[in-house]
This record gives C-alpha cells, sequence and structure tokens, in this order.
C-alpha cells in the first residue's frame, strides 16, 4: 500500500549489516546521541576546570552579611549576580538566573509537546509548540544579553573583562565568560536548528516525508542545552 | 501499476491525554527541585554536605532531563549504556582536577 517503504529481506541480514537499525535507533538520532556524548565531555572539562580553578583560590571564610568583592579570594556567586532587569539596586540574589532556569525548562516542555505533536502527525501543533521553544531560546538570549552586559559594565567598579574584574580574580571573569558564553552559542546555534526545522514544518517538507523525526533529532539537542543549564546553574550559580 | 497520488492521506490522531499530563508532570518535577535548590541557597551554611546536596539534586533533575525529556530511559539497554558507561571519564576528571586545585592552593597559600 504504502509506496515509500523498501523491503529488506530481513531474515538473512544480520542486525549490524543493514537489516535492522542498531539499538533500534535511527542513524541521524544514534549520532545525535554520540555528538552530545562529546559535547558532554567538553562542557564537563570547562565545568571541572572551573572547580579546579576555584579550589586553588581561598574561599571566602566569614559571614555573608559582611562580604565585600576582593582579588584575595574566590567571589560568593549569589553577591555578584543579584540584579533584576527594571529593579535597579535591589539586592535580589539569584533571582534573574532562576527566572532563565524557568524559561530553559519551559522552553524545553515546549520541545517534547512538539515532539509529541510530530508522533501524531499533527503539523498545526507541531508549528505551535516549535514556535513556543523559539520564543523560549530567544527569550533565555535576551535574558543572557542583560545579564553580560550587566556583569561587564559592573556596579560602580572597574566591571569586568578578561583581564581584570571586581568581584574577584581574574580567572573568575574568564571562567564566567568560557562558560555561559558557550552555553549561550549553543542555545543560539539551537535556536537556529529549532527555526530551520519550524520552516521546514510550516512548508510541508516533513509531512511529506512521512515522520517528524527530525523535530526530535533537534530535540535531543534542545533538552541537552537545558540539561547543560542545569549543571551551570548549579556548578557556576549555586555551589 | 496505477500511479500513486504524491500526497498521502495524512491522519492526525487524537492526543493522548495521560501523556501530556506526563510531561507537564515532569516539568513540575523539575521546578520543584529548583524551587527547593533556591531555599537550600539561603538558607544552609556552605560545605561539603550544602555541595553534596546540590550534586545530588542536579543529577536528579539531569536524570528526569535525559530519561524522560531525551527519551533514553525507553530506548534499548544497549543505547543506554552506551552514553551513560563514558560518562564514567568525566567522574574520573572530576577527581584528578580537585586534587591538582587542592595542590595549587597548597603551593601557593
Amino acid at each position: 500500500m504504502s509506496n515509500t517503504t523498501v523491503l529488506v529481506d530481513g531474515g538473512k541480514m544480520s542486525a549490524w549489516a543493514g537489516g535492522t537499525e542498531p539499538m533500534k535507533a535511527s542513524y541521524g538520532k544514534l549520532m545525535m546521541w554520540f555528538f552530545l556524548l562529546s559535547d558532554a565531555f567538553t562542557f564537563s572539562a570547562l565545568l571541572i576546570a572551573y572547580g579546579m580553578t576555584r579550589f586553588s583560590y581561598p574561599a571566602y571564610e566569614g559571614a555573608i552579611e559582611d562580604f565585600v568583592f576582593s582579588q584575595a579570594y574566590w567571589p560568593v556567586p549569589e553577591k555578584v549576580f543579584e540584579a533584576v532587569p527594571f529593579l535597579h539596586g535591589v539586592s535580589l540574589p539569584l533571582v534573574f538566573v532562576g527566572i532563565m532556569t524557568f524559561i530553559l525548562i519551559l522552553s524545553s516542555v515546549t520541545m517534547v509537546l512538539a515532539v509529541e505533536a510530530g508522533h501524531r502527525m499533527d503539523k498545526t501543533a507541531v508549528e505551535k509548540w516549535m514556535l513556543w521553544t523559539i520564543l523560549g531560546g530567544l527569550t533565555f538570549l535576551g535574558c543572557q544579553a542583560w545579564e553580560w552586559s550587566h556583569f561587564i559594565h559592573g556596579n560602580g567598579g572597574v566591571g569586568a573583562n578578561l583581564s581584570i574584574n571586581e568581584y574577584g580574580p581574574p580567572n573568575f571573569a574568564a571562567l564566567f565568560f568560557f562558560i555561559t558564553g558557550f552555553h549561550g552559542f549553543h542555545v543560539f546555534s539551537g535556536v537556529v536548528l529549532n527555526f530551520i526545522i519550524f520552516y521546514q514544518t510550516t512548508v510541508g517538507k516533513l509531512e511529506k516525508r512521512g515522520h517528524y523525526e527530525m523535530v526530535e533529532k533537534v530535540g535531543l539537542y534542545w533538552h541537552f542545552v537545558d540539561l547543560v543549564w542545569v549543571f551551570v546553574f548549579t556548578f557556576f550559580y549555586l555551589v | 501499476m496505477e500511479h500513486h497520488d504524491n500526497t498521502p492521506q495524512i491522519e492526525v490522531q487524537p492526543a493522548d491525554k495521560a501523556k501530556i499530563w506526563g510531561i507537564w508532570k515532569v516539568m513540575l518535577i523539575l521546578l520543584a527541585v529548583t524551587a527547593v535548590e533556591f531555599v537550600i541557597a539561603f538558607t544552609m551554611e556552605s560545605g561539603a554536605i550544602k555541595t553534596f546536596i546540590f550534586v545530588i539534586l542536579t543529577i536528579v533533575k539531569a536524570f528526569y532531563i535525559v530519561g524522560q525529556f531525551m527519551h533514553l530511559s525507553h530506548e534499548k539497554k544497549s543505547l543506554i549504556w552506551a552514553i551513560l558507561l563514558p560518562t564514567m571519564f568525566i567522574v574520573f576528571l572530576l577527581f584528578i582536577l580537585s586534587y591538582q586545585g587542592s595542590a595549587i592552593f597548597s603551593l601557593l597559600y
């Protein structure tokens, strides 16, 4: 009936000779998984390098209330990240980064809903949820742009760049730029990929293909970006 | 053979309410864990125990994201292990570089 099915003599072929898909996952999905594994190594290396650098500096000892920025010890993150847009001068530690986490988790949920709609061949629902996911990604990028700008300009001190910063040792700002920057670049690439798949959905390309597996593949990438943020949130902002 | 129409009949299947609810439930768990982390961040003295709790809660979140959102829990056993086993190199790197960091610290201070 279906004119797209290709019959392979499955009985004679071994699993790895093309008879069936290894690990019951399509080539594209499997390769996306292995790519993400390698990407996980890269991010782990960055975060562990942060841990190592932090261990090689003295930690701040004393009451949180008396904390002042100094080159002598590693800064307490909740004292660095306490600004929220439109609430100038109000100390709201980690609130903005909490909002960013919330946005990214939500956009991950809308991505799962897009994948689910794809399984049902529901083109309109895929479009809707992909659009929400893209919107979430763009909002996150906007938040990060604001946070970077605030971090660079500082609170009346010298601000921050790769060689000096008002918050603590130079490595603190360097690692902030590296880790959140590398993650932000992943979010940006994710938004671009999501947009391409959204476009292919709207023009009916995926529907013609008969399945929405591309949505699943970019979905894997998007969830990975969310996963990395969970780790960045813990090890950069909380600990 | 008769020529087939190029546009196949698309049958949109209805959404499974229970499945959709399951997705939102995972989100609620993730948000709840994040909220707990937030509370701990401001109420606990910093130290090894606090870091340990954060690590555990982060792994809980990672478990839900990778297992449910990325669907890994529902894949073949071989695929699950192919992804999970190599991450032990990360644990290895974590140990050697923490050691290295303390070594640099004791050299400098």
